[in-house]
């Protein structure tokens, strides 16, 4: 129990990028039913790579870690890498293996970041 | 030592503390089960041949079971698939027009809430609510029942707090509407008799009461049941079919629309054996007494806990403050301990409680003190690791 816990509340205790940013490209919410995790994501965007990132909302600690430790690794990143980022790479990433049931907080913010680059993908290829 | 009678309890090695959500199943029930497979499968009401006999007798002995556990004729006892199936069947059949109020409270799970607020969207009813106290109890006033309620449908007792309502107060105000309860934790923790409260409705889930999954039933006077409209039609429902017309079924069955749940049913008999045997009282003794102690306990560990009803059964929502339930759940769970977190399905009342959600413990027959004192000392490793990372608690 004692592991897992330090492992949860490294990044809950202290998230990194916890924030929003004022001048943003992509703004995109998203939430989770199972554990009432939110997340909103805010993103400056600079030649298709992610320039600054922040990201804000209340949930459980694996949401909130996941979170923090998504806006740490891909800030810099190309916008293709980010969509090409597989579940399975980011909870190799995330490191702390969650329950089947509660995968989905460790997802909840990559899923939100990549439906934001999508989205701004779009927009800008129109 | 009850616990002896549930095989999964043993076989993991488990602190089952969420009965709420479903209960664990004895050996008996189990063994009901498996009998039908083995021995008799085979399709009711319809056969002629001797293992379909027996199927339709067994299945029928089950529905007579469950009229005798509640006070009620075994035509007044429909089968469904659940709580939630029973209490749809009634959003969908009842008679109800623009205008017409209907009576919910702040303290409804969503299968008692959800089928009425869209039902008074679409028939444009006016959806009302019995508030909910700070202590947990329904703040019910006559001057909420008008001329106009149709249906007053109201939780029995509470699955996030325990709270027992005050049912026949409700009943004694209904003036012209009908009055419906959600049973679901109330029907496997006590006596529950439908004469006596004097509702019309009572629905409830055999998985909380040592049952099987999907199977569930919904109570009605049969008066009121004659009056009613199916909303499934299909087969088993009839008496009469042409190209033209049909005639339905007599009560119950004309409710009971396809092949119904038999081994289900069957299972819910057992399950209501075994609870006689133990007597309902005792259990409601059992559970009543390991929520006090529980309460008791995590007072002492200084957790926030919510409600304080007047009347309470076995159910228990704290919160370790600063920690998400989930994440407490998970770490309980990695100690053997199983207890719900989150919105235990009742998101408006979080709302009204102020929080996102909350740890729920829930007790039946096979919980011990023990199991609250494990729960206890893990809880204590989790606030002093909580110290020690120097998250405010």
């Amino acid at each position: 129990m004692e592991l897992l816990f330090e492992e949860l509340m490294e990044h809950y205790k202290e998230p990194r990028n916890f924030g929003s940013l004022e001048n943003f490209d992509i703004k995109q919410f998203d939430s989770n039913p199972l554990c009432g995790d939110e997340v909103e994501i805010t993103c400056k965007i600079d030649k298709d790579k992610i320039k600054e990132i922040k990201f804000t909302g209340e949930g459980c600690a694996i949401s909130k870690s996941a979170a923090s430790i998504l806006t740490e690794y891909v800030r810099g990143k190309n916008l293709k890498e980010v969509i090409e980022l597989s579940n399975e790479r980011f909870l190799n990433l995330y490191g702390f293996k969650p329950s089947p049931m509660r995968i989905k907080c460790a997802l909840l913010a990559l899923i939100t970041l990549k439906k934001g680059v999508v989205k701004y993908v779009g927009r800008e290829n129109k | 030592m009850k616990k002896d009678d549930f095989p999964l309890l043993k076989n993991r090695n488990l602190i089952y503390l969420d009965s709420a959500a479903t209960s664990q199943k004895p050996k008996i029930v189990i063994n009901a089960i498996n009998d039908y497979y083995n021995n008799y499968n085979s399709n009711v009401h319809r056969g002629v041949y001797s293992i379909s006999e027996e199927a339709t007798l067994e299945y029928e002995k089950a529905r007579e079971k469950v009229a005798e556990f509640v006070n009620a004729l075994p035509s007044e006892i429909i089968f469904t698939k659940g709580t939630t199936e029973s209490l749809n069947l009634l959003a969908y059949s009842l008679d109800l027009e623009e205008g017409d109020e209907i009576l919910i409270s702040e303290m409804e799970h969503h299968s008692n809430l959800v089928p009425w607020q869209q039902l008074a969207k679409k028939k444009k009813l006016k959806l009302k609510y019995i508030p909910v106290n700070e202590d947990g109890d329904l703040e019910f006033k006559p001057k909420l029942v008008t001329d106009k309620t149709k249906v007053i449908s109201v939780t029995h007792v509470s699955n996030v707090l325990g709270t027992v309502n005050d049912i026949k107060n409700i009943v004694k105000n209904k003036k012209k509407a009908l009055v419906i309860i959600d049973g679901a934790q109330s029907v496997p923790h006590m006596k529950v008799d439908v004469k006596e409260l004097g509702v019309d409705f009572l629905a409830f889930s055999a998985h909380k009461m040592f049952g099987p999954m999907g199977i569930g039933v919904l109570y009605g006077k049969l008066e009121l049941l004659e009056k009613l409209d199916p909303f499934l039609y299909g087969g088993d429902m009839i008496k009469q079919v042409s190209f033209e017309e049909t005639i339905f079924n007599d009560v119950p069955w004309k409710f009971e629309a396809g092949t119904p749940n038999v081994v289900g049913a069957i299972g819910l008999g057992k399950a209501i054996e075994y609870i006689n045997e133990i007597g309902i009282e005792n259990i409601e003794k059992h559970n009543m007494e390991l929520g006090k102690y529980a309460i008791k306990k995590l007072k002492e560990l200084g957790v926030k806990v919510y409600g304080n009803p007047k009347n309470k059964l076995g159910v228990v929502s704290f919160n370790l403050n600063g920690m998400h339930p989930h994440d407490v759940s998970s770490l309980l769970d990695q100690e053997n301990i199983c207890i719900r977190g989150g919105h235990s399905c009742a998101m408006p009342l979080m709302k009204k409680l102020n929080v996102n959600g909350v740890c729920r413990v829930s007790f039946h027959i096979y919980n011990e003190k023990e199991d609250v004192d494990r729960l206890v000392n893990v809880l204590k490793k989790v606030l002093i690791l909580v110290e020690k990372n120097g998250i405010t608690v």
